[in-house]
């Protein structure tokens, strides 16, 4: 029998709010233990928390853009567990009435177009972090983290592969980063998700016992997890065995997933609705202003690419898979208009350098102007493309002006007739051979000629240039 | 007349016209803590008197430079010690607290500091405010100062039995279920129970978040109009803190009579299990609240038989989980016996959580568990909007509903602590008025023939405290009830 992988996810995204959910400190990542703390997010007794309106709108605009419905009134609720990192011994969320419910995002994958439904986008506060130093007695907990705002965003279980499930949560992630509401760093574990699994006979419509999966904070482990656990899972089937309900952890070193708690250990988490908070209600005028601060979304935006700049899907996805990247294209356009000559150095030259220097586009020490001053140069002749190329490295490195480069280095392109014709006329008498070859009709000759030229030239000379008066000269 | 007599609003009427000094105020009344105290034991903390003396000399000082003072000025108060304040510890009246001291004060004690009162200490209550008696308090029951051998009542029993005693001229108290109003009654003082989202709950203590609300416990009506004045009021750090206007409450006094007030007696009220000593000392106040003008009719509040149940599943099911924060890592108790995770968090709270206060977390924890929480939780969420429903609809009659606060006069002290069913029938009365988020008050209307008080309640529509405030001064004006005094002993 063959075995078909149903697989949903839980995205935490950690909101891009100034302040914590539920209290005025600050959300900074990185600072100094407890530093970040008051007596809300710490739990003290008699603290009352207060809904952070930066946190529900960036949770309305985040649900408006995955096509969910935006609930009138919502509820926070109470989930109760004990551990040493949850101040109040619970964690404010949503649980019946959460904000966004029922929407999609549309994928392609393999040049295949999908739907992946969202059952529901909640908000939430996070923990703070357990740390175990070996120096220390006992452990310690660090708050700063503690109330950080939170959408969780859950899928319908219905991807079937690994490849869905990492196409899914990068189109996901460059949604929210997009809309500004999240940073999208999976390693400081500001985008974090939760693959849940089960297995089923190809073509069975019940689903089959479910598998969570955690600890997992890079594309490269959902996939190699997802894939682990798909074939230890159907391993199991196929021994006639049963697959357990429980939750495994990613073990990055042995590359395995290992159990974390079975079903039995599962908490009751007692979830009722928070009676410090009242109903949050949300008007349609609300949503409305919401939706018109929307910027352009991805896909729209890769479309428009298409039809406005003559790109092929391929480049206007590229270009458009994070704002600030087609942000950088349309300002080289606007002061270059050569969409297609812009897309071909900003996808290779201008790509490469920030991959290998691991910067992003908003950092890059080659500004838009920079850049359309360098392909000016090929523009109108100064120098090759090929030279823009090479040149592009250090441009990029030493931060100069392509056109003090061009001149410090001596590479402008020589286009004098004059001087041109004095380099022709010496390769023509060194190479009266070939010259005669050439008279008699083997035009392939011309290519050595043209080759002679450019050497004695150091390179400089205009290719189309030389052409032209080399061919007259021959002629001549 | 002795200082420690007066009323709060005597008391500031002389410190206003410079007829007492704030420090003869403090010397006063650290006598009388210091005579009476080691009988009624109505506080947790005491604070330090040389410390409340200083304060008192600067306002002396200042005093002369300001054209016009606070009401609170000079004031010497008790707080609950469920109410956070950052120069006293705030234990709750329990040990998993230890010696807590809050890095912050309640907005109502925020509140309270520019109008330069006098805190002279944290007064005693049922652990977590659990209780109806004080008996359940980890340092030790206060006593009725009518009969030492009695309850104060709770859980703000310690507050309303400081104020019975004169060991403060005022307090603050919280009520859930009856925890201003009941002890108040035991101790034959005035305690107002504003309408839920009145007064912010920042800075107090959750027992049941839906339920609780601060208010004053004080010597007349008028000191809890004075007081209700200063704590009433949004606040932004509280979203259940009402945006809804703050009158002067003191104005409601301007009508002595209650002519046009409608008055309802609640049938349900005055059956079975009503003390008959009780129930006579009640309609004898109705009649007088007829005599001063106000049209008496009966009422019905159907759903009152449920309303005990209804109260202890919701708020023991905040409370379970309000209480979950007491896990010894951050402040307060921490175990010294556990060798992991799990044993600090259930030994720090099998040592620092006393018996009561285990029973209701267990209760709760109950309700809300999965597969019990639509019979229990659900069940008593739609039950309490039925019992909000009967208030609407009796108000749609009446102004006002009258009633006992408690249906015996105060027990004595053991009389009901082995019996939980028994201790929790003590709030019959003023449970359903919590439910419904309603304001009420609690004032003296006669004594048993043991010489123990009995309260009458008085009940209003939500954010209608005037009425109620009316109603409860023109009946004490016209009574000589509030000028009885215990004699402690």
């Amino acid at each position: 029998m063959s075995y078909e992988a149903v697989i949903g996810l839980e995205v935490h995204a950690q909101l891009l709010t100034r302040s914590k959910m539920f209290c005025g400190c600050g959300t900074e990542f990185g600072l100094p233990p407890n530093t970040q703390v008051c007596p809300v997010c710490l739990g003290m007794p008699g603290s009352l928390p207060v809904v952070n309106k930066q946190a529900v709108e960036m949770a309305i605009r985040a649900g408006l853009a995955l096509n969910c419905s935006i609930r009138p009134t919502n509820r926070f609720a109470r989930k109760n567990y004990f551990y040493p990192d949850l101040p109040k011994g619970y964690q404010i969320s949503q649980y019946e009435a959460p904000i966004c419910e029922y929407g999609w995002i549309d994928l392609a994958v393999n040049g295949r177009s999908m739907r992946v439904r969202i059952r529901r986008a909640h908000l939430e506060e996070d923990a703070g972090k357990n740390i175990h130093a070996s120096e220390a007695p006992g452990s310690l907990v660090d708050f700063n983290r503690a109330g950080t705002p939170l959408l969780e965003i859950v899928t319908e279980p219905e991807m079937g592969s690994a490849e869905e499930v990492v196409t899914y949560l990068k189109s996901l992630r460059d949604l929210l980063v997009y809309l500004d509401v999240c940073d999208g760093n999976m390693e400081e574990g500001s985008f974090r998700c939760e693959p849940n699994l089960s297995l089923r006979p190809v073509g069975a419509t019940t689903l089959g016992t479910k598998v969570e999966l955690k600890n997992i904070n890079s594309f490269k482990f959902v996939k190699e997890a997802l894939e682990y656990e798909i074939g230890r899972q159907t391993k199991v089937l196929l021994e006639g065995k049963t697959v357990h309900q429980e939750t495994r952890l990613w073990d990055i070193e042995r590359a395995q997933t290992v159990v974390m708690r079975s079903k039995e250990e599962a908490h009751d988490y007692r979830y009722f609705p928070d009676p410090d908070l009242v109903p949050l209600s949300i008007s349609e005028e609300w949503i409305a202003e919401l939706r018109e601060t929307l910027q352009e979304l991805p896909q729209a935006r890769l479309q428009r690419f298409v039809t406005e700049y003559s790109l092929s899907e391929y480049d206007a996805g590229v270009l458009t898979s994070s704002r600030a990247l087609a942000d950088y294209f349309e300002r080289c356009v606007k002061l270059f208009n050569q969409p297609k000559t812009i897309s071909n150095f900003v996808m290779g030259e201008l790509l490469r350098e920030l991959n290998q220097t691991g910067s992003d586009v908003e950092s890059s020490p080659v500004s838009p102007e920079r850049l359309v001053e360098l392909l000016g140069l090929v523009d109108n002749g100064s120098i090759s493309l090929k030279m823009a190329r090479e040149l592009f490295p250090e441009v990029y490195a030493s931060g100069k002006s392509p056109e003090q480069l061009v001149e410090e280095k001596g590479l402008r392109q020589v286009s004098d007739e004059g001087e041109l014709g004095k380099i022709i006329v010496s390769v023509i008498q060194s190479n009266p051979t070939q010259v005669v070859q050439y008279r008699e009709g083997k035009e392939t000759v011309l290519g050595f000629l043209m080759g002679q030229v450019m050497k004695a030239s150091g390179g400089k000379a205009h290719p189309q240039k030389v052409m032209e008066l080399l061919k007259k000269a021959l002629a001549g | 007349m002795s200082l420690v007599k007066l009323t709060l609003k005597e008391l500031q009427d002389q410190f206003t016209r410079a007829e007492v000094r704030a420090s003869e105020i403090v010397r006063a009344y650290y006598l009388r803590v210091s005579m009476v105290e080691p009988k009624v034991k109505a506080y947790i903390t005491l604070n330090d008197k040389e410390t409340v003396l200083a304060e008192a000399h600067a306002l002396d000082q200042e005093l002369k430079q300001w054209r016009k003072t606070m009401p609170l000025m000079a004031m010497p108060l008790a707080i609950k010690d469920n109410i956070c304040t950052h120069d006293l510890p705030t234990t709750c009246g329990s040990r998993i607290l230890g010696q807590f001291r809050p890095p912050y004060d309640a907005s109502v004690v925020a509140t309270m500091r520019p109008h330069r009162f006098l805190l002279l200490g944290k007064s005693n209550l049922d652990e977590f405010a659990m209780g109806s008696s004080t008996e359940h308090s980890a340092f030790g029951p206060s006593r009725n100062p009518w009969k030492l051998n009695h309850v104060p009542g709770g859980s703000s029993g310690g507050s309303a039995a400081a104020v019975a005693a004169d060991e403060c001229v005022a307090a603050l108290g919280s009520d859930t279920g009856g925890s201003i109003r009941q002890p108040a009654a035991c101790c034959g003082v005035v305690g107002l129970k504003p309408t839920y989202g009145r007064v912010s709950r920042y800075g107090l203590v959750a027992f049941a978040s839906s339920l609780d609300q601060i208010g004053p416990i004080t010597k007349d009506v008028m000191d809890a109009a004075v007081l209700l004045n200063v704590l009433a009021g949004h606040d932004p750090l509280d979203s259940t803190s009402a945006e809804v206007p703050v009158p002067d409450f003191t104005r409601a006094f301007k009508k002595r009579d209650l002519k046009k007030l409608k008055i309802g007696v609640p049938t349900e009220y005055f059956t079975e299990g009503l003390d008959p000593e009780v129930e006579v000392a009640v309609r004898e106040a109705i009649e007088e609240l007829g005599r001063l003008g106000g049209e008496i009719k009966e009422v019905s509040l159907p759903h009152t038989g449920v309303a005990v149940a209804t109260y202890y599943i919701i708020a023991t099911a905040e409370a379970s989980s309000n209480l979950a924060r007491y896990d010894g890592v951050r402040y307060g108790l921490r175990s010294k016996q556990s060798k992991d995770l799990l044993e600090m968090f259930c030994m720090t709270r099998q040592e620092g959580l006393g018996y009561e206060v285990k029973r209701r977390i267990m209760l709760g924890t109950y309700v809300l568990s999965s597969g019990y929480y639509d019979a229990y939780y659900g069940k008593a969420q739609a039950v309490r909007t039925l019992i909000q429903r009967d208030f609407e609809e009796a108000f749609q009659d009446v102004d006002l509903l009258v009633s006992p606060v408690m249906p015996t006069p105060p027990f004595q002290l053991g009389e009901k602590i082995d019996d939980p069913l028994q201790m929790y029938l003590s709030d019959i009365y003023t449970i359903s008025a919590s439910l419904a988020g309603l304001p009420a008050i609690s004032i003296p209307c006669g004594f048993s023939r043991q010489g123990l008080p009995i309260g009458l309640q008085i009940v209003g529509r939500p954010f209608e405290e005037e009425t109620i405030l009316r109603a409860a001064r023109a009946y004490e004006l016209a009574t000589e009830w509030r000028k009885k005094r215990p004699a402690i002993r």
